[in-house]
């Protein structure tokens, strides 16, 4: 497996393969293409970062621009799946979600439900998320844990290169409305990437780094972060186990729970807020679950309970530091009740 | 010095994923007054190509990069200075800032890992080749696994040969549509391959499901093989370890698949995580359920082997070895008992089923 | 552009009406009596609109409702006593009891369900619009929206989207005259919701909603043109509902004696069977016989409903998910 590629080509080479797989896939968003109704070129833009670059030849109409109206295109993503489609939605930002959040929660996460079991709704709505690009407040938010809280949805961060192909693949063939969460900052993150299709199930957590000392379980763009601060602590001879649970819905308890067991202690570190995050909600579990295997108090790191600032000093206070993760790691290595 | 009012037109960078661009052409010639905004030169990148338009006005005094440079963010491209700063300043200005200059990081290209593809028997199939002695080698994996089964094998035995390991159909990064999943029908895609790479005459070593591959290559295409080690080798009994192949094909998950391949080994320690990853991302990608299925009825039918070539070895005319691990929980070391005198037959105390990889010393030297 | 009308095809909107009218009469009652939970929103007065449309309506057409949605249900083919039992909330109903009357929806059927959320249907309808574009069948898809949802922004995007992609989508508002207790004449902007459609680059018209002749011609005609792969239409219905917004609402908003009124002077059903009767060829025993058909049908519902077992307390946490 010795081909590297982008977090970013590996989601167009999943898409890519599934549009080719699978003719019910269409993907739909704003300037997905670019240049829709212009004198200019098409596929000016391929997506604002370039992500769904060079489909439009390959697939036409079946990757469509929309006008600047989630609701009415995220709503429409929904409304397709129901009727047998199977689409790729990009929400640009994850913070655009505020105007077309009821096309998301209240239609499709409960069709399902609210239908007695008779719709299928397969659905996936990509969408770029988190902070470290000086987009200010309205552009950098970590809402997963938002969606994480609503039954009906499934929940997805992609790590990696390698996951975030394997993951989304699997995204597109599931039946169940999927939110698939993009950190912006891996987007020129390489890594080793299968050129054939593979899909990586949901639910299933990756056991990033093993070790004997301490449980850190991170989502996301932080898995890179408590990896590198895992690397430092090792050398001060603590040994971390870097557990990425890679879908927050549904969520690999056993996983967790299991390496808690052994270590003992647990740093969770998530970009997200602190109140009603994934932090809280791991930090729950294992006491709830693995209490009598907890030897110090959980460790929470996350981002503070405060919008995105703009600047970039207080931006970089703002996202959870390899500095805080090994700090965190050891206040707790060293913990004695 | 009038350093200060020197200002440099720099790479700048467009989009996220931009670490480099190539000047295409300047616009404008050098003593040129830019005016905020005016068109100074075309820059392409991976994804775009661009017009870079001024960001601050001044006199173009020099320009650096030339057509066709690439250069990374950041990197000097031009330098704006009113009259009056005399052209030694400029000068030192340039050298100045490329002296301080310190490009981003631009993640590496992937290296070359010496593995190669060639198309024989329908099939693209990966392999490796180490060493050029006279002597052809062609090792051969078993179920589920790849030419990484070979990894502290195809080494040592390349010192004197050459030695080839690949990947079966449905396995490792060959191709994973299979024709035909019967043992017959690998053992005639190892001959393509032979074929493929310009191998006329090869010793071949065979692990598990391999070990009948080879075995059966042998009898089929007698002027092919010049001899053969079966190593905890399929096709010599009934018995096999069934819930271990039912349970490979169907594991998805790191929790399904650790305790499976702890069966391998007589010490399970040696599974790692990056064996079982390994394995659940092979077992991911498009095909490889339908291929394993297909060769798992091949050979066995869920309770015991349906392939017995042992009948066949007192025809054979080469030399043959049998090494087995004592340990093996999949295919019993049983199985090397009551083979034909001229069969070598090695079991060696306290290992598993990977025996090449537990013992590898050992099996080393047994195969030299 | 409609077809001509047989004497079939009208007997058939004749009982779909009265169907609809009994199923909602009845509901105000057994509701009045205790036997339905939670909210319901009656359709009423409103049932040409729905009939007019629904007859067009092929099977692999879709349609979006809102939270006033029976009629349309019925309209569109779902079954009566699976939605009897639904608004019961029992095992047997169309979605098991886990959807209860704003919910109703038969996919089977095209019947995309019934909404709570005031304009929630139309992007979802502008989905299924192009999902059937992309079959290339000449199939459609139905927005029902009432005079409130005409001010949602969420109606306004799809609107501009249907027409962006070009979609076989119809909206069609049913303006009653009020949203909630709150007047038209005060919510929405504009005189007609049919001037919409200007800003939004389709046809629209105002249409007599208490005319099933009236609302048939113009559907056609949005029809044919969705069909051909022309874009979308707006069409504005006209027309009254005979009951509060929800069960249990006083009214208090309504002029004295409208209801009665309008009951008398705009029923739908009554004008239908008129001219039926004097034009088509049609004899009120005709009639007479369907209306009997329609309130045993509507009686064994009642009875379906009230006799059927609650879900199991194990369905509470079913179907979430497909797999999880």
């Amino acid at each position: 497996m010795a081909r590297k590629i982008t977090y970013q080509q590996a989601i167009n080479e999943a898409l890519d393969q599934e549009m080719a797989r699978d003719e019910n896939v269409v993907v739909m968003g704003e300037d997905v293409v670019g240049g829709s109704g212009s004198d200019g070129e098409m596929d000016a833009w391929g997506g604002v970062l370039g992500v769904t670059k060079g489909l439009y030849k390959k697939y036409g109409d079946r990757i469509l621009d929309t006008p600047i109206s989630e609701s009415g295109f995220v709503g429409a993503a929904v409304g397709a799946a129901a009727s047998g489609l199977r689409p790729v939605c990009e929400l640009m930002f994850i913070d655009f979600m505020g105007v077309c959040f009821d096309q998301i929660f209240n239609q499709a996460a409960k069709f399902r439900y609210m239908f007695g079991g008779k719709a299928e709704t397969p659905v996936v709505i990509r969408t770029m998320y988190g902070a470290g690009f000086r987009a200010a407040a309205q552009h950098s938010q970590c809402l997963y844990p938002l969606f994480t809280h609503i039954p009906g949805l499934k929940v997805v961060l992609p790590s990696s290169p390698y996951d975030v192909k394997g993951l989304l693949i699997q995204a597109i063939r599931d039946n169940d409305p999927v939110i698939f969460c993009e950190h912006k900052v891996l987007y020129t993150l390489e890594g080793e990437v299968p050129e054939e299709s593979y899909t990586i199930p949901f639910g299933e957590a990756n056991v990033v780094r093993e070790g004997d000392d301490v449980t850190i379980v991170a989502f996301g763009r932080m898995v890179q972060q408590a990896n590198k601060a895992a690397a430092a602590l090792a050398k001060e001879g603590v040994s971390c186990e870097v557990i990425d649970p890679r879908t927050t819905s549904p969520l690999d308890e056993d996983t967790i729970l299991e390496s808690v067991e052994n270590t003992g202690r647990l740093v969770v570190v998530d970009e997200a807020h602190p109140r009603c995050g994934m932090a809280a909600d791991i930090s729950a579990l294992v006491a709830k679950k693995a209490f009598s295997s907890l030897k110090a108090p959980v460790e929470m790191v996350t981002a503070p309970h405060t919008p995105v600032p703009f600047n970039g000093k207080l931006e970089d206070l703002y996202v959870p530091s390899v500095e805080r993760i090994a700090a965190a790691v050891r206040a707790t290595a060293g913990y004695a009740a | 010095m009038s350093t200060a009012r020197i200002v440099p037109i720099t790479m700048p960078k467009w989009g996220l994923s931009m670490q480099e661009g190539k000047v295409v052409e300047w616009l404008v010639p050098e003593g040129t007054e830019l005016k905020l905004g005016d068109h100074v030169l075309d820059i392409e990148t991976e994804k775009i190509a661009n017009t870079f338009d001024a960001l601050d006005a001044g006199l173009l005094r020099r320009i650096v990069a030339q057509p066709d440079e690439v250069l990374p963010i950041g990197a000097l491209l031009g330098v704006l200075a009113p009259a009056e700063v005399t052209d030694a300043e400029v000068d030192e200005f340039i050298t100045e800032f490329q002296k301080n200059y310190v490009p981003p990081e631009i993640a590496e290209e992937g290296a070359a890992d010496g593995w190669k593809f060639v198309e024989a028997g329908g099939y693209r199939l990966r392999y490796s080749k180490m060493g050029d002695g006279a002597r052809n080698i062609v090792l051969i994996h078993g179920f589920g696994g790849d030419a990484d089964r070979w990894a502290f094998t195809q080494e040592p035995l390349a010192a004197s040969a050459s030695v080839y390991a690949l990947d079966l159909p449905g396995h490792g990064q060959s191709s994973k549509q299979l024709n035909d999943g019967s043992v017959k029908h690998l053992a005639a895609t190892v001959i393509a391959f032979m074929d493929a790479v310009g191998i006329d005459k090869a010793e071949l070593i065979g692990h598990s499901l391999g070990g009948a591959v080879a075995l059966q290559a042998a009898v089929d295409h007698p002027g092919r093989v010049s001899a053969l080690a079966l190593i905890a080798s399929a096709g010599l009994g009934a018995e096999i370890n069934a819930a271990y192949i039912n349970g490979f094909i169907a594991a998805d998950s790191r929790k399904e698949m650790k305790p499976l391949l702890e069966q391998l080994v007589a010490d399970p320690e040696l599974v790692t995580r990056t064996l079982i990853n390994d394995m659940l991302q092979f077992k991911r990608i498009d095909g490889v359920g339908a291929a394993l299925t297909a060769i798992a009825r091949g050979f066995q039918d869920g309770s015991q082997q349906t392939v017995n070539l042992r009948a066949h070895l007192d025809g054979l005319d080469v030399p043959v070895k049998v090494i087995w691990g004592s340990k093996d929980a999949i295919i019993p070391a049983s199985h090397a008992a009551g083979l034909p005198a001229k069969v070598k037959v090695t079991v060696l105390d306290g290992f598993g089923h990977l025996v090449q990889l537990e013992a590898a010393a050992e099996v080393n030297k047994l195969l030299l | 552009m409609a077809q001509a009308l047989s004497v079939e095809d009208l007997l058939d909107a004749y009982r779909t009406m009265k169907t609809i009218r009994e199923f909602e009469d009845r509901v105000h009652v057994e509701f009045a009596k205790g036997g339905i939970p939670g909210f319901v929103h009656l359709y009423a007065g409103e049932e040409a609109s729905a009939t007019g449309v629904g007859v067009q309506l092929r099977d692999d057409d879709r349609l979006a409702s809102n939270h006033r949605g029976h009629g349309h249900c019925i309209a569109k083919g779902v079954e009566v006593k699976g939605m009897m039992a639904e608004i019961y909330g029992k095992k047997t109903g169309t979605c098991h009891g886990k959807g209860g009357s704003m919910h109703i929806a038969d996919l089977d059927t095209g019947m995309m369900g019934a909404n709570g959320i005031v304009g929630g249907g139309p992007p979802l309808v502008c989905g299924a619009a192009l999902a059937a574009k992309r079959r290339g069948k000449g199939g459609l898809a139905v927005a029902f929206c009432g005079d409130g949802a005409s001010n949602q922004g969420t109606v306004f995007e799809a609107m501009n989207l249907a027409t962006v992609w070009k979609l076989p989508v119809v909206f069609v508002f049913e303006n009653n005259g009020y949203a909630e207790a709150t007047d038209s004449r005060f919510s929405v902007s504009c005189k007609d919701i049919a001037q919409r459609a200007v800003g939004f680059g389709m046809p629209g018209r105002i249409v007599d909603g208490h005319d099933f002749f009236a609302v048939h011609e113009a559907f056609a005609e949005a029809a044919a043109r969705a069909r051909a792969g022309e874009g979308p239409s707006l069409i504005e219905h006209k027309l009254d509902r005979f009951f509060g917004h929800f069960e249990g609402d006083n009214q208090k908003y309504r002029p004295p004696g409208e209801v009665q009124r309008l009951r008398e002077e705009a029923c739908c059903i009554k004008r239908f069977s008129a001219k039926v009767t004097s034009e088509h060829g049609i004899t009120p025993q005709q009639l007479a016989a369907i209306d009997d058909e329609v309130a045993k049908l509507i009686d064994e519902a009642v009875a379906f409903a009230e006799s059927s077992p609650d879900p199991d307390p194990a369905d509470l946490l079913t179907d979430v998910y497909i797999k999880y």
